[in-house]
């Protein structure tokens, strides 16, 4: 998380302010270095956008459009109510087992699958502003198209 | 007294020897139609009874006559068996098979539950589901999530023998119901979305050993071609190892073709029938070769195998949707029926696809007789050519000529299939398909993904949503002409028919719903004569049979599957309700127009969680002053 502050600081000191909004745009963070999402008339950040994309090729083969649960894995759009950035990548990279009233959801590692890992913050970023009630269901649009 | 006993054992082993007739317990059990005796009615897959205690005129009084738990939460798709005094049920994920005593309704006559690796479960790309037992000369056969095959005695439960049909931290696992035909059990393999390759083997009943084994993808050996005999639209293929060359470099290893539907037989031309999925990821730019999609059917996938299932060998094939670009996953049952076509009567073969289309097939040469959309709205071909059993794709809905990272909008269907694996019905009283169906549509965006053995393997973002300018529902149930391609009735309803369809002889047909009715319709016009909420959404097959001289009808309730993935949201769209309201009350109106009370009660109906929860339970049901 340091190291990620490091680097976007590293950019507003060496580069304009145009690349620093570019960036910015395409993968939010909060100042501690936490990802975030920028949500601007009905619009998302070019991250969020992927995230979403990223979410609806894997993710929501369980748990489900638009982050909305099925009948066998949580609904994530709640579960990041409460899950922090580094909750949620525990969870990821790690699985969970023995889930549910019959110990029959399981939630499988994702830290070997590149298709996961290269894009875990943008894929928290679509699900925290889901989360946050800043994004509806749906395919956002992203800003600058 | 020793001559004779001798003279005894080899009458016995000529006539097994002799028997080339199918599976001759399956044989007697599926002709008493007091029993249902396997998962699709018969080998022929009509999901038809031609019992008739139940008709139009006494369906009303339908009750439940038992009820029973299975203890599991999970998606519980197939349906009950049911051979003389005994009904053998199964569930997802542990996988227990129960033997019910249908004397004593309800009492266990055994149970059997495995012990599996629960990293088994998040491979099951869309829920744990099986799709039940097949039981045959005293066995009952179970095909488990993390790929044992497992033959049980049927008197006891007791294990005789395993076989290791996949590996499922490559992806593999099991989720369809095994065939039995003579000597063999076949099972194929899920995994479509792991890129999995797929492959259909056989199994001796008696040891269990590998008798054959045929793949999806591949060199014509692996596949079991002889592109010089092996039949495709009437004539030989050809070429060779086309299930290489139609693919880009190494992609067939992880080229998908699997084989998770239902698997059917022809014992007068010794034919099994089934089809293959979706090939390996869904981004069609990775399975293109020289970006040119003219060279990049990516075969076998998406194809209708005739093989014979002694040997294995492909007699017909027929592609259906070569180069996928929708995951249009062709695993759909081929259902066998002597239909009249232009005054002559028929052996043909009906394949309601995924892809939207009904098939009828010559099912002895794989000749293309018809090809027809059952869903008026399907969008992404135009039509079948004929000649050449292509179809017509459409360049707007084609997500290849869109491209990566492009989204195409508004494809009917949406992936899940104009019908997935419910499977449909036919009634040789009305010579008519009754069928299952979901009414929805997509929008698509490929995009590149790279391969990790064991884990997904997709590559597109996908989003589903009730067929816009509809009736806002999700699902039909329809009757269909296979000689003429019409659709001859259409039900809405609100949610994708998920379930398994039953015709009988007393004119009932029989489906069960995501909100858990079991729904009783009128064959000749689809009008409702009877309906009952189950304890859980239906994802199961309906079945019927006799006990003691009285006809029951069986289902397994148990949401899941697919279909319980967050598919409920939709109805939220004003013009989505509006539509809906007006389909299932036409021209009703409270206090003047359509109510908008009624209407924004439909409109809330955003998911299916409002309708049903989980929970396994077979519901049997009777009219109880018959007999």
């Amino acid at each position: 998380m340091k190291r990620r502050f490091g680097l976007l600081t590293g950019a507003l000191m060496v580069g304009t302010v145009a690349c620093f909004a570019a960036l910015a745009q395409d993968a939010p963070t909060t100042p501690d270095g936490t990802p975030t999402y920028i949500v601007k008339d009905g619009q998302v950040d070019k991250g969020t956008y992927n995230g979403y994309r990223r979410f609806h090729a894997t993710c929501h083969t369980c748990h489900g459009f638009d982050a909305s649960g099925s009948s066998f894995a949580p609904s994530l759009a709640d579960s990041l109510k409460r899950l922090n950035y580094d909750e949620f990548k525990e969870v990821v990279v790690n699985g969970r087992q023995n889930q549910g009233a019959t110990g029959d959801k399981v939630m499988p590692s994702f830290g070997l699958d590149p298709n996961i890992m290269d894009h875990l913050d943008d894929i928290y970023r679509y699900l925290k502003a889901r989360a946050d009630g800043a994004l509806p269901g749906g395919r956002p649009q992203r800003i600058g198209g | 007294m020793k001559v004779l006993s001798r003279w005894l054992l080899a009458s016995v082993a000529v006539v097994a020897a002799g028997s080339v007739s199918a599976n001759d317990s399956i044989l007697k059990n599926e002709a008493n139609p007091n029993n249902w005796a396997s998962q699709l009615g018969n080998y022929a897959g009509q999901r038809y009874s031609p019992l008739d205690q139940i008709t139009t005129n006494n369906v009303k009084n339908l009750q439940v006559a038992w009820s029973f738990s299975t203890g599991v939460l999970r998606g519980h798709e197939g349906g009950p068996i049911v051979v003389g005094d005994v009904m053998y049920i199964h569930t997802p994920f542990p996988n227990k098979v129960f033997a019910l005593d249908l004397n004593n309704p309800g009492r266990v006559i055994w149970k059997y539950e495995s012990v599996q690796d629960p990293t088994v479960i998040p491979v099951m790309c869309c829920d744990t589901v099986n799709r039940g037992v097949a039981v045959a000369d005293g066995k009952v056969f179970l095909a488990q999530a993390d790929n044992t095959l497992v033959a049980l005695d049927a008197k006891t439960g007791k294990e005789m023998w395993k076989a290791k049909n996949g590996d499922h931290t490559k992806g593999e696992t099991l989720t369809a119901a095994p065939l039995v035909v003579k000597d063999k059990v076949f099972v194929g393999i899920s995994g479509g979305e792991f890129g999995v390759r797929g492959h259909l083997t056989a199994y001796d009943t008696n040891s269990g050993k590998m008798v054959w084994r045929a793949f999806s993808t591949g060199p014509d050996a692996d596949v079991k071609i002889d592109p010089s005999k092996t039949m495709m639209m009437g004539k030989p293929i050809g070429q060779k190892d086309l299930g290489v060359s139609t693919w880009p470099g190494e992609e067939w290893k992880r080229g998908g073709g699997t084989t998770w539907g239902w698997y059917t037989y022809d014992p007068a031309l010794n034919l099994i029938y089934y089809g293959t999925g979706n090939p390996g990821t869904w981004n069609p730019t990775q399975r293109a070769v020289d970006k040119d999609r003219a060279k990049s059917d990516n075969k076998w996938s998406m194809t209708i195998f005739a093989r014979d299932p002694d040997t294995g060998e492909a007699k017909w094939v027929y592609q259906k949707t070569p180069f996928d670009e929708w995951d249009f996953d062709g695993v759909n049952e081929n259902i066998l029926a002597d239909i009249n076509m232009n005054g002559q009567q028929r052996k043909v073969l009906v394949n309601f696809d995924r892809n939207g289309f009904a098939y009828t097939l010559d099912r002895a040469t794989g000749e293309l007789l018809v090809a027809q959309k059952y869903d008026p709205t399907v969008n992404w071909a135009t039509d079948v050519d004929m000649k050449t059993g292509r179809p017509n794709v459409v360049d707007k809905y084609s997500t290849f000529a869109n491209g990566e990272d492009k989204n195409t909008a508004a494809v009917c269907p949406a992936a899940l299939g104009t019908k997935d694996q419910q499977p449909a019905s036919f009634s040789p009283d009305t010579g008519l398909f009754y069928v299952p169906t979901n009414h929805i549509c997509m929008d698509y965006e490929p995009f590149s993904v790279s391969y990790t053995a064991g884990q997904a393997y997709v590559g597109s973002t996908v989003s589903m949503y009730p067929t816009p300018n509809s009736h806002g529902g999700m699902g039909n149930f329809i009757a269909w002409d296979a000689a003429a391609g019409k659709i001859v009735w259409s039900r809405p309803e609100r949610f994708a028919v998920w379930s398994g369809a039953l015709s009988t002889k007393g004119g009932v047909a029989y489906y069960g719903t995501l909100e858990g009715y079991l729904v009783a319709v009128d064959m000749k016009d689809g009008k409702e004569l009877w309906r009952f909420k189950t304890p859980s959404g239906i994802i199961g097959n309906i079945n019927t049979y006799t006990h003691n001289g009285k006809q029951y009808v069986a289902v397994l309730s148990g949401v899941g599957g697919w279909a319980g993935i967050g598919l409920a949201a939709g109805l939220t769209q004003e013009a989505g309700a509006q539509a809906w309201h007006n389909a299932v009350h036409p021209g009703h109106t409270e206090g003047g127009g359509v109510a908008t009370a009624g209407l924004g009660a439909v409109g809330a109906h955003q998911s299916l969680g409002e309708y049903t929860q989980l929970g396994g339970v077979l519901t049997v049901f009777h009219v109880p002053d018959q007999k």
